[in-house]
């Protein structure tokens, strides 16, 4: 490291991070080696596969084509943001119960995408989840486990919600 | 060889006057970079020639959806994710907004700028196409002033343009004067996501009665850039849809089109498509017009 490179500084899954990076170093390189955060995954390198998705100030971004200067006051969330209090988040337990998940190189960036899809349609069609994932490349389970998992996940997302409506009403 | 973030220079002078300022005293010597799905690629791959970057991410100035009286004018770094969510262009240009939903996947919208995608200048941009049947302008800055020039006149070459080294692509002018034309937009690629186009075609129409009275014909990689179709354009106007002129049109598009062979497709298929595709839009207004 050099003492000369800026410090940039954002937010990762709600905590504030302070690095000091050449410019141009990629988002995805800064979470894995500088934050040690390796969930999100390299794949192509190239924004075709989706397996280095994460969340960018709302938006489903690949971080191996974004330059680390250009996340300064972002809030990023990544794969590792999804579970709380020890608890898997529903799609990553929706994953886990339907097989969407085998080899697991594309499955952060699978959650992630999923989770964006789902934030914008809480019940997604299936032409919504293909056009939602179709930047998320999968070589093992044939696509059709993981939107499933998708379905489920949403589904227990919507129900919890209801629940929680019932309660407060 | 992959890419040594040490190798280049990336900086963020936060504001257009700023980056104008920088590119003045250095002409040439900065390359603007945006949402990055491009030179990041290139970057990544180890073959980004350009040592001095100049960030574009985030300035307000250049992300921006205004809509005047009689156009709609989109700054240059607008995303293709605010195109696809912005009502007034599904209303009156649908064309920019499914050209927009035919780009990439919902990541690289999320990133890819329209004038990334000019300034890029691929011969299959995918924004191209449409821009080119609504007659945009290109509005171009530096600090020596502003200018304005047809799009269908902004690139000159393969992956050439007419920006001098000191200027800026600031904003893309679309004129509200398409809403009752009849309008076509198809892209052919090997898969409905993140394919690039091996060819794709736009149209925008007005009929008189039978015969076409208006007519606007455009295409991606047909070409060294996107251009307009002005030979099968001339076959069309002023003559009735009917099946004379789907071969008369047919027959200009195959003598003006110039496509090559590469990695995507042949001169052969791309020629034999775009000319399908026309024939497609034509019976499209034919069909429209036997229902009413």
């Amino acid at each position: 490291m050099s003492p000369s490179w800026p410090t940039i500084r954002f937010t990762v899954n709600g905590k504030e991070c302070a690095v000091q990076a050449p410019p141009m170093k990629r988002l995805l390189d800064v979470l894995r080696e500088d934050l040690h955060l390796s969930g999100t995954k390299e794949g192509c390198g190239e924004g075709e596969c989706g397996s280095c998705s994460v969340r960018m100030n709302g938006e489903l971004v690949n971080s191996c084509l974004v330059p680390i200067l250009q996340a300064e006051g972002a809030d990023i969330q990544t794969v590792e943001g999804l579970a709380s209090d020890g608890k898997l988040h529903p799609l990553q337990q929706a994953f886990l119960d339907h097989g969407g998940a085998q080899c697991g190189i594309c499955t952060p960036g699978m959650l992630m995408a999923a989770a964006q899809l789902i934030e914008r349609s809480p019940s997604p069609s299936m032409a919504e989840i293909r056009e939602g994932l179709a930047g998320n490349l999968c070589r093992c389970t044939g696509f059709m486990r993981i939107f499933e998992s998708v379905i489920a996940g949403a589904t227990q997302i919507a129900e919890s919600a209801a629940k929680k409506v019932n309660h407060a009403g | 060889m992959r890419g040594n973030p040490e190798a280049h220079e990336l900086i963020a002078p936060g504001s257009l006057a700023a980056v104008l300022q920088l590119l003045a005293a250095a002409p040439g010597e900065w390359t603007p970079i945006a949402g990055g799905t491009e030179l990041m690629v290139a970057f990544a791959a180890g073959r980004l020639d350009a040592r001095k970057l100049v960030n574009l991410w985030g300035i307000p100035d250049l992300r921006f959806i205004d809509t005047t009286a009689n156009s709609i004018v989109l700054g240059a770094c607008t995303t293709f994710r605010d195109i696809r969510a912005h009502a007034g262009l599904a209303a009156e240009l649908p064309l920019l907004a499914k050209a927009a939903s035919c780009i990439g996947s919902v990541a690289n919208q999320s990133r890819a700028t329209l004038g990334g995608n000019l300034v890029n200048g691929s011969p299959a941009a995918d924004s191209s196409p449409a821009l080119l049947v609504y007659d945009a302008e290109i509005e171009i800055v530096s600090q020596r002033g502003s200018r304005r020039v047809p799009y269908s006149e902004f690139h000159t070459g393969y992956k050439r343009n007419v920006l001098a080294p000191d200027e800026l692509l600031f904003a893309i002018h679309l004129p509200r004067r398409f809403k009752h034309h009849k309008q076509y937009l198809r892209k052919i690629g090997t898969r409905r996501a993140m394919a690039i186009s091996k060819v794709a075609l736009a149209a925008t129409a007005l009929l008189d009665g039978n015969d076409v009275s208006e007519i606007r014909l455009a295409a991606a990689s047909l070409a060294p850039f996107p251009a307009r179709l002005y030979q099968a354009e001339a076959a069309l106007l002023g003559q009735p849809i009917a099946r004379e002129t789907v071969k008369a049109v047919r027959r200009a598009l195959l003598a003006e089109a110039q496509p090559i062979d590469d990695i995507r497709s042949t001169a052969e298929y791309r020629r034999c498509v775009a000319a399908n595709l026309i024939e497609e839009f034509l019976l499209e207004l034919s069909k429209e017009r036997a229902l009413r």
